[in-house]
């Protein structure tokens, strides 16, 4: 009797330990964001530091947003025009592109692009900072890192994904054109104008640019808050990326169904 | 009675510890420390591995907090000093690590610059010919614009130093300076580590357990050795101790009162014998 009974107690146990451990992580990510944005002073005062973050986080993403972009984009035609030439809508192709790309793959795409790597960049360097004791040699030398190292790569992460995220959606509705019209020969007006008539500036635009600073945000609070917290060992830093990864990849799909039942429910 | 009180404060040791104690957790690895170091002096901290000689660094230094006992820099308790007054005492103090600890981001220049840019409203020229004349005393000046990662692990040591005493501190803590150099880059820090100290007029505080080297540099030597002190004096007296600890640390005996053997049942037991 005491074989299975103990087996589910011990059950019960590990899931038990999980969620206090999962909680009491949740708590601490959350006071070490309060600690980021107290000592984001910094990171306006001396704009250099953001700057040059932002340069690494988002004109480094570049490359691999626009392509990246492109090539969703000419999915998405193909996809759209298959379907919508069955109904006889093929005219419509161009809103379907443009309004998946503005409300949902532009925002969450270029988040998980930038998460894998932007995300992982900025543990992995945060992270080794810390295992070759650079943190503490800053903090003795009476320079916080938090305010130094920390907060200008949050902000970088922060304002550099809606720019990324805007940037995939163009280079989407761009790859939607060139594969329909361009190649496919769908109507050049109708194409421009029936988006032009269906996208809304307030609703379609202006949630996903909500959407990507969600993102940004989450994504970048994850990725400096790995690096902070890794163990300094080559392992604990290959971990840190990993979980900065993961964590990213499922916060931003989950946050993405949460802001979507909020903000187009018709 | 200015002079008096001046006289006072110059013979007033700038670090005192008073019985302090501190564990991680359960573990207790500083069981009642006592010492102190005096203005000008070099102090080496000795011991095994693992022996609390680092904690005992780090709490001078302020990073952690012992758990009783008070930990005194120029007359000011470093357990009790908010954020803030921790900093500004850190900024006349000037810590190297045990491998550096260089930002490999930066070239050595910016490297040795960053404590400048960070806490002083210096005009570009004079940070640089400041960060010149410090890498100039270690005698990396034409290494200015390398990188961290082109430097031998001697010469990035030397480039910490130099980083270390950029803002003139008036207390230098050292963590395994000697640690993985070759004979040469060896000397060669501990030369340096004694001529700065004395060009400054700092007092320097090195944890280590290379016996040679510091006999040849510091002032006074403390033995630690599970938690406590066990042993100090001049370098004069520790060569002529009889302590039966110094003599195993001194001649680098395998056993002695520091065993060979970790705590573990008999070998005999082990396999066996006995048991029959």
């Amino acid at each position: 009797m005491s074989g299975p009974f103990s087996a589910i107690v011990a059950g019960l146990r590990h899931v038990g330990k999980m969620t206090i451990d999962g909680v009491w992580r949740l708590g601490f990510v959350t006071r070490f964001l309060f600690a980021v944005l107290l000592a984001s002073g910094q990171s306006l005062t001396r704009i250099h530091l953001t700057i040059r973050e932002l340069y690494f986080s988002g004109v480094l993403s570049l490359l691999i947003i626009t392509v990246s972009g492109l090539f969703v984009g000419l999915v998405l035609g193909l996809q759209g025009y298959d379907i919508l030439q069955r109904y006889g809508s093929a005219d419509a192709v161009g809103v379907m592109v443009a309004l998946s790309l503005l409300r949902e793959l532009g925002p969450v795409i270029a988040a998980l692009l930038f998460a894998s790597r932007a995300g992982s960049a900025i543990t992995a360097e945060i992270g080794l900072m810390k295992t070759t004791e650079q943190l503490k040699a800053m903090d003795m030398m009476a320079v916080n890192p938090i305010a130094r190292v920390v907060a200008p790569r949050f902000w970088g992460g922060v304002l550099s994904m809606p720019l990324l995220a805007a940037l995939f959606s163009a280079m989407g509705v761009f790859g939607g054109w060139l594969i329909t019209v361009v190649v496919i020969g769908v109507d050049d007006g109708a194409f421009w104008s029936q988006m032009q008539a269906a996208v809304e500036f307030d609703y379609d635009v202006l949630n996903g640019v909500i959407k990507s600073l969600v993102f940004g945000t989450v994504v970048s609070l994850i990725a400096v808050f790995e690096g902070y917290d890794c163990e300094p060992t080559a392992e604990g830093v290959s971990r840190a990326i990993t979980r900065t990864v993961v964590t990213s990849a499922l916060a931003i799909l989950a946050l993405d169904f949460v802001l979507t039942s909020f903000m187009f429910r018709g | 009675m200015e002079f008096v009180a001046t006289a006072a404060e110059r013979d007033a040791p700038l670090v005192s510890l008073r019985d302090v104690r501190f564990a991680y957790g359960e573990r207790p690895v500083l069981r009642g420390i006592d010492l102190s170091v005096h203005r000008g002096q070099v102090v080496a901290i000795m011991g095994g591995s693992g022996c609390g000689k680092t904690t005992l660094l780090r709490l001078i230094g302020g990073q952690l907090k012992a758990s009783a006992g008070t930990v005194e820099v120029d007359g000011r308790d470093v357990g009790g000093l908010g954020r803030a007054e921790l900093y500004a005492m850190r900024r006349r103090m000037g810590m190297l690590f045990q491998f550096g600890a260089l930002f490999t981001d930066m070239s050595v220049f910016d490297n040795v610059a960053f404590p400048l840019r960070e806490h002083t409203d210096l005009p570009p020229s004079m940070i640089s010919d400041l960060v010149l004349m410090k890498l100039q005393a270690v005698g990396l000046r034409g290494a200015a614009s390398l990188r961290p990662g082109e430097l031998s692990g001697g010469m990035a040591r030397r480039v910490a130093l130099a980083r270390a005493v950029a803002l003139d501190p008036m207390l230098i803590l050292y963590d395994e300076p000697f640690a993985g150099l070759d004979p040469i880059s060896l000397g060669i820090i501990g030369q340096l580590i004694r001529r700065l100290n004395d060009a400054l007029g700092a007092s320097s505080v090195m944890v280590t357990h290379d016996v040679h080297e510091s006999l040849e540099i510091v002032d006074y030597i403390y033995f630690v050795s599970e938690g406590r002190i066990v042993a100090q004096g001049t370098p004069g007296e520790i060569r002529a101790s009889a302590d039966p600890f110094v003599h195993q640390f001194v001649n680098a005996e395998a056993d002695g009162p520091v065993p060979f053997h970790y705590p573990a049942p008999s070998i005999g037991s082990l396999l066996g014998a006995g048991a029959a």
